[in-house]
């Protein structure tokens, strides 16, 4: 079984900071850590490559210094490693990093299934796992808190729901994003830093991946950030008085020029 | 302080720490609580494949010497001593096949042991037989094939948790010290049972009970080395296995005086952090002073045992007693740093004063390892005179 594990750096929640002229999130001096959610997905893979056989490939969209992380997932259990790095990435959204995955992936070509973290703790936005998986024209699932078993190219897992989950049966290759109920992640092994010491990251470029450079980073990026602002936390409000008929048609009044 | 270890050393220091952080040292109050053995624990100790770190790497394990395991234990200790030795008796347990077992005994318990698969126990003391070893009375007798125990061995470590028991008896009681010989005995061995788990002063988690062998027999090829050797190779054992003592005196020092700093910065009496006091920052002085000490010996007499397997016994020896000597005062002045509070169990000092009692205890008293040093020193200067 051939298992991509996407991962992403951002920075160590412990450790947040905002740029106080652009409200942008400051990365100097803080700490990079792996996606905490990225952890389990990688876990669960090497855990799938224990039992089924197979290889786990992270790969990361990032600058250079992501590679300290790819490295942590090889000391975890991950085989090769591979980042996708180029300066034209810069800015990227969720729509130019799909495209980006994408391409990268498909130049790896060869897989059964895709792990991501169900988001990552700096954007938040939940958009890659599915938006890579649209790209890809494969079956996703969300939330995945359990995967029961994979047999004869057919994978089943649960997925966490408000109030349940849902057993799902998933013909590969898929894309999976997974949530933390799903493990718990080994801590690093000696041998396993031994070879992340050791072992050669692949390098990916803009070129290497035959990307359109119309459709990456900023350029390629549908969202575009205007302004980025705390709200001011107001407290306004107003008791409308009155019979309950006379209360609606109040609201109605006011609710109406909001539409 | 930097002892400029290689960058695999760090290696190993840098996993041993997370599992203290992330595993030992959230647990190690309920574990001393309810005195389980930490089967988690040591399964993630495996995963991360350290039980292998001294164990040659033809037997599937990672060809470390003394000084990389005593880096793995250091950072154990410093989470719990009770996990840090129920790890380590296994280490004690295979070095007794490693130092005298023949090809066969390593190839078909060392991998086990490496990969942490099996664990391994030493079984030396009973009853009449503590500080003075010729106190032995568990028999072996050879009856056609196989060799038939009878005996109690008392306070094993990992008695009921191992799989790999090494164990001493006495072949031949009229050859005195040429008499005893030491075996391999497996679990299912018939004939072979636990007695009851000890209740201890500290270093609850680990496990301690007696070995039982009524009639026990097992086959003729788990003789380790040859008849009539055992004290010999069970003192190669203890002079090699002693620094790892050592060592959790050092984590366990550290651990305490970690505790204690912590503490008196944030402890205010008098309108001030207590560690503004000269009284208080003595202390923690004293202990800050003999920690690090402490760490250099055994450090120094680690990698003076990997580098000299035939002069090990003075250097094990005298690191032992002066590290476990000092865990006993660190942790009984962490104590009176965090003075009520620390005498409470809410906060992790009163069990490691309760743990670090042991350490001047085990693996030969610390009046013991002076009269080794004190011979040691006798046998010197007549040689040089």
């Amino acid at each position: 079984m051939k298992i991509i594990v996407c991962v992403k750096q951002v920075p160590d929640a412990k450790d947040v900071r905002l740029d106080p002229k652009t409200n942008t999130l400051s990365r100097e001096g803080v700490q990079a850590i792996m996606n905490p959610y990225d952890r389990h997905a990688l876990e669960a893979a090497v855990r799938l490559k224990e039992q089924h056989g197979g290889t786990v490939t992270v790969l990361s969209m990032g600058p250079p210094q992501a590679e300290e992380m790819l490295r942590e997932a090889v000391s975890c259990g991950a085989d090769e490693a591979v980042l996708v790095s180029d300066r034209t990435f810069a800015g990227a959204d969720t729509w130019a990093t799909t495209y980006t995955l994408a391409m990268a992936i498909k130049k790896i070509d060869d897989f059964d299934l895709i792990l991501c973290g169900k988001q990552a703790i700096d954007g938040d936005t939940a958009q890659v796992g599915p938006g890579l998986a649209e790209r890809l024209d494969i079956p996703f699932v969300a939330y995945v808190r359990k995967i029961t078993d994979c047999t004869n190219n057919i994978i089943r897992a649960e997925r966490l729901m408000d109030d349940g989950y849902d057993l799902l049966e998933v013909p590969l290759p898929a894309l999976f994003t997974v949530v933390k109920e799903l493990n718990e992640p080994r801590i690093p092994s000696l041998k396993g830093k031994m070879r992340a010491k050791k072992i050669e990251i692949t390098r990916l470029t803009a070129v290497d991946i035959e990307a359109n450079p119309e459709l990456l980073g900023l350029k390629g990026s549908t969202t575009q950030v205007v302004k980025v602002f705390s709200p001011e936390m107001k407290g306004a409000r107003a008791m409308l008085a009155g019979t309950v008929d006379e209360q609606v048609a109040k609201l109605y009044e006011k609710l109406l020029p909001l539409l | 302080m930097d002892y400029f270890l290689s960058e695999e050393q760090q290696m190993i220091v840098d996993v041993a720490r997370q599992i203290t952080d992330e595993m030992i040292i959230p647990q190690r109050s309920e574990l001393d609580e309810t005195e389980e053995y930490p089967r988690e624990i040591l399964t993630a100790i495996a995963k991360a494949d350290l039980y292998g770190l001294y164990i040659p790497e033809e037997y599937g394990g990672l060809g470390g010497g003394c000084f990389e395991i005593v880096l793995a234990l250091e950072q154990f200790a410093r989470g719990c001593t009770g996990v840090a030795t129920a790890f380590a008796a296994s280490a004690l347990g295979a070095y007794p096949i490693i130092i005298s077992g023949s090809e066969e005994l390593k190839q078909k318990y060392m991998p086990l042991i490496a990969s942490g698969e099996k664990l391994a126990a030493f079984a030396l003391t009973e009853a009449n037989a503590g500080s003075d070893a010729s106190g032995i009375q568990t028999t072996a007798i050879l009856d056609g094939d196989e060799w038939v125990l009878n005996g109690t061995k008392q306070w094993i470590t990992n008695a009921g948790e191992a799989q790999i028991y090494t164990v001493i008896a006495i072949t031949d009681k009229s050859k005195g010290p040429r008499g005893a010989t030491m075996f391999v005995v497996e679990d299912t061995d018939p004939g072979f049972s636990y007695g009851v788990k000890e209740k201890k002063l500290g270093i609850r988690c680990s496990s301690t009970r007696e070995l039982i062998f009524k009639d026990c027999r097992i086959p003729k090829d788990r003789v380790i080395g040859r008849i009539g050797m055992g004290f010999i190779t069970v003192m190669k054992t203890l002079d090699q296995s002693r620094p790892g003592i050592a060592i959790l005196g050092v984590g366990l020092g550290q651990g305490a005086l970690d505790e204690a700093v912590v503490y008196a910065k944030q402890r205010v009496q008098f309108g001030k952090p207590i560690i503004s006091f000269q009284a208080v920052q003595h202390i923690l002085a004293d202990m800050a002073i003999q920690v690090e000490a402490g760490r250099a010996l055994v450090y120094s007499a680690a990698k003076h045992i990997d580098a000299h397997k035939n002069d090990m016994s003075k250097a094990s020896s005298m690191c032992k007693v002066f590290a476990t000597d000092m865990a006993m005062k660190v942790t009984i002045d962490a104590v009176q740093v965090l003075a009520g509070y620390g005498y409470m169990r809410d906060y992790p000092v009163e069990k490691m004063m309760r743990d670090a009692k042991i350490l001047q205890i085990y693996e030969g008293t610390n009046q013991i390892q002076r009269n080794v040093i004190g011979q040691e020193l006798n046998k010197e200067y007549t040689r040089s005179s």
